[in-house]
């Protein structure tokens, strides 16, 4: 083979390129394969592990193909890289998870930006026009993807404020910055201009792209925005790789991007949005509702509420008691309250008194994609009590009673009636069509997205139980085992 | 473009089509864990970083490479090994019952 770029770089004489190909095929078979295991849960650790070996087996083979397996600085920072990794991983709390992996994402991204800056450098690749844009465009996204981690992450973790924050022109200073990058992309293969100068020119622009494009995302449209920073971090890898001309970064970086892609599209879905709005901007929250406006409207519910007190013909928990069949529809609520244990004390109280309990999860509860299933698990939820939404969706009307526990938006009708609001079209929890709903929130404030739920209103077959969460189940709890 | 960039690009279409088949057959149960994990993959950039750092290691300049090098090479280690664990920690969580 006619390899100029790597033999030149390396006097790699312990393994040919050939070989090398081979390799690299192979450990990208056993990523895929691990990944496939990912399909089944008896399966997944096993999975899990296949794919970390794999990597493992790169690194390995990256030392000694490369002739650099007696430099001890190498080592010094793996040892150092693994032991805060081992450490992040072992104290991290589950409600954490998103933070954690916007973080760990953003560390993906500086690397690959790091990686990029050395190939324009000339540092690990050749200087051909291909490598060059490979560089540029591996030091651009990723800049993005660690500087749109970094305020994810911070939002997540409330070190920033959760609100989206709008920059007036938003849109068009995200299609300015764009343009720029293109330019500073292309411009260096017509003209020669100082590679320093191209680096700090990208780093630049696309943090800022990556920064303003985040700062506009907050709260229930953070999955969205966490599945497209996963997808960035692997076509980072796999740009950093073209670059260097190493195959095995280009083909792992290929199929982390490909899942965050198709991850970023069943969020999209859920959420009734295409990509291109999300790219531009537009998020679940109603710009055009002051402030003020949403305040009065909320009072006026609570004004209405306390003047009809709601007329209990039964009890509700006699209700409950008699229940045969339950689904629970959890939200981020619950796990703001940490309420996941009671909610599985309260699912094995009805258990044992003969209901069949379910629990419905909405791809979007949470604040990443399968969040909520995860928590719910760590409460030592059975998994095969876990249904997705479609699965559930046309229950609720035979169901005896529905329990909402944190949850809003997912559940709102105004979703298929309010044309125009933010929610509309959104496929959400057909909860309303239930006989009997009871509903753990916090108050009776519209969710994120601003939207008023009409549930709240219903007079009959409404059972509202305001407060945190964790206090409210444990007073249901306690009366209903009195 | 030489040959190894037209065999490097092939690489990346078909890995993003077999990926997206892959991921396509994981139930949204497992999404967050999918997601952990791919996160620790797309640590392999440390290949990249490994590389470009001994290189510069071993050039006229070594000083301000390595460092920049190093920092590669620790966050993208702290990335997969973060990420395997974690991901591995969850999926311990996912139990079935005795019935």
């Amino acid at each position: 083979m006619q390899n100029i770029s790597i033999s030149l770089l390396f006097n790699a004489t312990l393994i040919n390129n050939t070989l090398y190909y081979v390799i690299c095929a192979v450990l990208a078979l056993f990523v895929m394969f691990g990944i496939f295991l990912m399909s089944k849960v008896e399966k997944a650790r096993l999975g899990n592990a296949i794919s970390a070996f794999a990597i493992l087996f790169g690194v390995i083979i990256t030392l000694v193909r490369n002739d650099i397996l007696n430099i001890w600085v190498l080592y010094l920072c793996l040892a150092i890289g693994a032991v805060i990794g081992l450490f992040l991983s072992a104290k991290i709390k589950m409600i954490q998870m998103p933070q954690m992996i916007a973080m760990l994402n953003g560390l993906g991204g500086l690397a690959s930006l790091i990686v990029g800056g050395f190939a324009l450098a000339g540092i690990g690749a050749d200087q051909l026009v291909f490598s060059q844009i490979a560089a540029s465009l591996a030091i651009s996204i990723g800049s993005i993807t660690f500087f749109g981690s970094l305020v994810a992450a911070g939002k997540l973790h409330r070190v920033f404020p959760q609100k989206p924050i709008t920059l007036p022109v938003h849109k068009f200073i995200l299609v300015s910055l764009i343009v720029l990058l293109f330019v500073g992309i292309v411009l260096p293969i017509f003209v020669s201009i100082n590679t320093a100068v191209i680096t700090v020119f990208l780093i630049v622009i696309a943090s800022s792209f990556g920064v303003i494009f985040t700062i506009k995302i907050g709260g229930a449209d953070m999955p969205i925005a966490i599945s497209l920073l996963n997808s960035l971090s692997g076509v980072a890898g796999a740009i950093s790789g073209l670059a260097i001309g190493d195959a095995l970064l280009v083909s792992v970086g290929g199929i982390v991007g490909a899942s965050g892609l198709f991850l970023t599209q069943i969020m999209c879905k859920a959420m009734n949005k295409s990509l291109f709005d999300i790219l531009l901007g537009r998020t679940s929250v109603a710009f055009d509702t002051n402030e003020k406006d949403k305040e009065e409207t909320t009072d006026s519910i609570k004004l209405e509420q306390e003047s009809q007190p709601k007329k209990e013909e039964v009890n509700p928990i006699e209700i409950l008691k008699a229940a045969k069949s339950i689904i629970i529809a959890p939200g981020y609520g619950m796990a703001i309250a940490q309420a996941q244990h009671l909610v599985k004390d309260l699912a094995d109280f009805l258990t044992e008194n003969g209901a069949d309990v379910k629990y419905v999860i909405h791809p979007v509860a949470g604040r990443m994609p399968g969040h909520m299933n995860v928590l719910l698990a760590e409460a030592d939820v059975d998994y095969d009590d876990l249904y997705e939404m479609d699965d559930l969706n046309s229950e609720f009307e035979n169901v005896d009673c529905t329990i909402v526990i944190g949850a809003n938006d997912v559940m709102n009708p105004a979703a298929r009636e309010a044309e125009g609001t933010p929610i509309y079209g959104m496929p959400i929890l057909n909860v309303d069509h239930c006989k009997e709903i009871f509903i753990f929130n916090y108050d009776l404030k519209p969710g994120y997205s601003g939207v008023e739920n009409p549930l709240y209103n219903k007079n009959t077959g409404i059972h509202l139980y305001l407060g945190d969460a964790a206090d409210t189940l444990k007073t249901l709890l306690e009366d209903l085992k009195n | 473009m030489t040959q190894l960039h037209i065999i490097l690009l092939g690489v990346f279409v078909i890995s993003t089509i077999i990926g997206y088949f892959l991921i396509n057959n994981v139930p949204s149960l497992l999404h967050t864990p999918l997601m952990s994990g791919m996160n620790a993959l797309s640590g392999i950039t440390l290949i990249g970083a490994l590389i470009a750092t001994a290189v510069a290691f071993k050039g006229t300049q070594p000083a301000l490479s390595t460092i920049f090098g190093g920092v590669a090479i620790i966050v993208s280690t702290i990335n997969v090994f973060g990420g395997f664990s974690v991901t591995n920690r969850m999926l311990k969580m996912f139990k079935r019952k005795e019935r």
